[in-house]
């Protein structure tokens, strides 16, 4: 363990540039953290903090200049991993015949990922498994994300929507990426405790001259992630959620939850998990040049789980249910684990309010579950 | 014909790209449905399918869409691809003549799993089109005649002029010891043929329950209702297989749009045995 | 044709399985042997229905006859079954029309005959019935999956 000084990490971001890296990371813009591209640590918002609930979202004024003040807002890694457009071939026509020339993959400057929290690092574990990890692996997703260098922050602020520590992924980062920063604002000073997580993370903290980490130093960070772990005002509620595919298919609560969901796909688009994507073809206008792209697409489109004469799931009700029981059920029949991470981007960017984590409780909890058992 | 693929990084072959094919004939087998024969050039050798497998078909411009193999697979310089017109891309695949060039990607899929079958009674039971993914199927059956016993081909469709592959049907009675019967919802005067659901078929024959492996394949209604009867008649639910449907968009797991509950079925699927996914059939809008 | 034959042949229709020895006999004495050429009509729509048919052999078409299309054919009947039971309900009239498919052999049953016999033996009829409604159960419920139409997709209908 390494102490950088603010300078420290300004050199580590300029030593990962130097490197032909881009820096990805957390800037300020239109009222929230917006995830984009760093040309220093001045980029990075200072002095902010972030109030979340259900539905809600605000930027406030802390009273000291942490730069990592805030958690997750609506962007997550997984854009940049996973793209929300990509070309994936381009076809031109000669006569009869076409050819066909593959454009995922196509190479760019590698990225550095800055001020990655433990759940996203768990999300990104998760895309690995359905990109990397399967059968047919993207190659675009593969490139980038074996070229991302990541800069992990360690969360000791969780915010009001939060509950990864009942998912089991954070506050703390415990692996999975390159160096892991814990921003230490005490006062007059301002550091960063950095861990080294892989080979080349190390040989970077070593190449920025940073005194060790003394016992004072591990002693406040470690007081930090306690008061962490006691802050978290929600939490997934523990237990097997099967019922919610089975005794509970049909239940009454689907049809409450119909009544306030909209369909937005809100919830989707914020998701670091989700992976759903559609596949479309555009042509010029001499329909001699097509293009195959895929973009982000939601199991609460209308047309999503559309077969020869209609589709299959009609209503919102069961639009919602897909979701909820894919993400906390179905994913751990076909990853292995559950597919949510606890970061509460769902609950913030609701605009009906609707949280994950209530829903579930009312499911398997029975002292909550509504008296209502008629099928929708 | 060229087909320039540039190298992918990381040694990753890109799973989206599709490979150019030769359309060699068109057979229309009613109204809105078509078979395509398919020249696969010099991608013949190395392409290898099972029964039950299915290629994303390309057209150029418009779009793919996901259509079962349903040629002998033991043939695969030219493959059959049973088409039912019913949506864009479908259409304009529909618009295609002789010589024009689409797209394939695949195979894709599980395939039905004939080692089950042998030295059993088969017993295939289709409806409208889901004898196309069935007919690979037969041709593999029949090739080894010996090595099953009893064959039997229960096929329904809406009326005689909608039924496919008619010339073959009565082959594969005549030629090769298979009892085939086929049946429709209505007809005229000039059909002296079984009228009613598939299902009633199953009255004339005499089905040794315990011996027999059955594959499904149809509109999920007629595959439910087969399967109640197959029950009925006591026929062990790991005897039965069915080829389910969904919205299959990539064909490689990637899109999520084939989820029937917890399996994909371009991962898992087409082709199911039935303890697998009987709980899932229950469920409405699932 | 000896009655031990007719008896036999009775016996090993499904639609007599479990029936008693003792109504066996009784039905005997309404049962005759019959067979049909190809193309032979059997009964008429509109015509009076007098008998009940218990297929052995062959296939029955039922037709309707449909002003412009010329006569349908919405069923068939085949080894094992059977065929009409109009002759049961009043006004004991044919709804369609049967015409044998191919060569058919059945055994027919005397309509009046029948009706006498389970008016006059309460535990007669009520086997007689109780076959009669299995068969009109899956008859039914053939019938609502050939009105779905389920492998005919309508174009207006599919949403693009």
């Amino acid at each position: 363990m390494d102490v950088l000084t603010l300078e420290g990490l300004a050199s580590l971001l300029s030593t990962l540039r130097s490197q032909g890296f881009t820096l990805i990371g957390p800037t300020l813009r239109d009222g929230a953290i917006v995830l984009d591209e760093l040309s220093s640590s001045d980029d990075l918002p200072r002095g902010w903090r972030e109030e979340q609930a259900p539905g809600a979202y605000s930027l406030e004024k802390r009273s000291d200049d942490a730069l990592f003040g805030y958690v997750v807002s609506q962007h997550s890694w997984k854009r940049f991993l996973y793209p929300p457009r990509t070309c994936l071939f381009k076809a031109t026509k000669s006569g009869k015949a076409f050819e066909v020339q593959p454009s995922n993959g196509a190479s760019h400057a590698p990225y550095a990922f800055i001020g990655v929290r433990s759940c996203d690092l768990h999300a990104m574990g998760l895309l690995d498994k359905v990109f990397r990890n399967g059968e047919y692996p993207d190659p675009g997703y593969v490139e980038r994300r074996a070229n991302a260098f990541i800069v992990a922050v360690q969360c000791t602020e969780p915010a009001g929507t939060c509950f990864c520590s009942s998912m089991n992924t954070g506050p703390r980062a415990t692996g999975g990426f390159d160096i892991a920063l814990t921003e230490l604002v005490d006062g007059g000073d301002h550091l960063f405790l950095a861990e080294g997580g892989t080979e080349r993370g190390r040989l970077l903290l070593a190449s920025l001259s940073a005194r060790p980490a003394g016992p004072d130093d591990v002693r406040k960070a470690e007081g930090l992630f306690e008061k962490a772990g006691r802050t978290f005002s929600r939490q997934m509620p523990p237990g097997d959620k099967s019922p919610l595919v089975g005794e509970y298919f049909d239940h009454g609560r689907w049809d409450d939850i119909a009544k306030r969901c909209l369909s937005c796909a809100n919830c989707t688009m914020v998701c670091p998990t989700c992976f759903c994507s559609t596949v479309e073809e555009t042509t010029d206008l001499t329909g001699t040049r097509a293009e195959r792209w895929r973009r982000w697409d939601s199991c609460f489109t209308t047309d999503f789980s559309r077969v020869a004469g209609g589709n299959i799931r009609m209503s919102t009700r069961t639009r919602y249910r897909q979701w909820i029981t894919h993400k906390l059920v179905h994913w751990v029949d076909q990853f292995g684990e559950p597919g949510c991470v606890g970061c509460g981007r769902c609950i913030t960017w609701c605009p009906a309010h609707i949280d994950i984590t209530a829903e579930a409780a009312a499911f398997i909890e029975p002292t909550i579950i509504s008296t209502n058992t008629q099928g929708g | 014909m060229n087909n320039v693929v540039a190298p992918v990084p990381h040694g990753v072959t890109d799973p989206m790209l599709s490979h150019p094919v030769l359309i060699r004939r068109i057979i229309w087998e009613n109204d809105d449905t078509f078979t395509l024969t398919l020249d696969m050039g010099d991608w013949a050798g190395p392409f290898k399918f099972l029964p039950g497998q299915f290629n994303m078909v390309y057209v150029f411009g418009v779009g793919e869409a996901a259509i079962s193999i349903s040629s002998d697979p033991h043939k695969t310089g030219l493959l059959d691809h049973t088409i039912h017109r019913v949506g864009t891309v479908t259409t304009s695949l529909a618009q295609k003549k002789r010589g024009d060039v689409i797209g394939l990607r695949g195979p894709y899929g599980s395939s039905w799993p004939i080692d089950a079958a042998k030295g059993k009674d088969v017993c295939i039971i289709s409806g409208g089109i889901g004898l196309a993914p069935l007919r690979p199927v037969v041709y593999t059956l029949a090739r080894q005649r010996d090595l099953y016993k009893r064959i039997i081909v229960l096929y329904g469709g809406r009326s005689p002029l909608d039924l496919l592959y008619r010339v073959e049907l009565e082959k594969w009675a005549n030629e090769n010891n298979i009892e085939t019967l086929v049946t429709v919802d209505r007809g005229d005067t000039s059909w002296k043929g079984h009228i009613g659901v598939v299902t009633g078929l199953f009255n004339y024959i005499k089905l040794d329950a315990r011996e027999t492996v059955a594959y499904v394949c149809g509109p999920e209604i007629m595959m439910k209702y087969t399967v109640d009867e197959l029950e009925r008649r006591g026929v062990p639910s790991d005897h039965v297989f069915l080829s389910m449907e969904r919205n299959l968009k990539c064909a490689v797991g990637f899109c999520g749009h084939c989820q029937f509950g917890p399996t994909f079925i371009c991962k898992e699927g087409p082709v199911y045995p039935l303890p697998k996914i009987r709980p899932l059939m229950e469920r409405k809008e699932l | 044709m000896h009655t031990e034959d007719l008896t036999t042949t009775l016996q090993q229709h499904p639609f007599l399985a479990g029936f008693s020895e003792e109504h066996m006999k009784t039905l005997l004495g309404c049962a005759s042997n019959v067979r049909f050429m190809e193309n032979a009509t059997i009964f008429r729509e509109g015509e009076i229905a007098n008998t009940f048919y218990l297929v052995r052999s062959g296939r029955v078409a039922l037709e309707i006859d449909f002003p412009g299309r010329g006569a349908m054919r919405i069923q068939t009947v085949g080894p094992g079954e059977v065929l009409g039971w109009s002759w049961l309900i009043s006004p004991y009239r044919w709804h369609f029309t049967a015409v044998a498919a191919v060569e058919t052999r059945a055994i027919a049953l005397d309509g009046e005959c029948l009706r006498n016999k389970c008016e006059s033996d309460s535990g007669f009829g009520y086997d007689v019935l109780l076959r009669l409604a299995q068969v009109m159960e899956s008859r039914l419920e053939a019938t609502r999956l050939q009105l779905l139409d389920m492998y005919g997709l309508i174009t207006s209908e599919v949403r693009k």
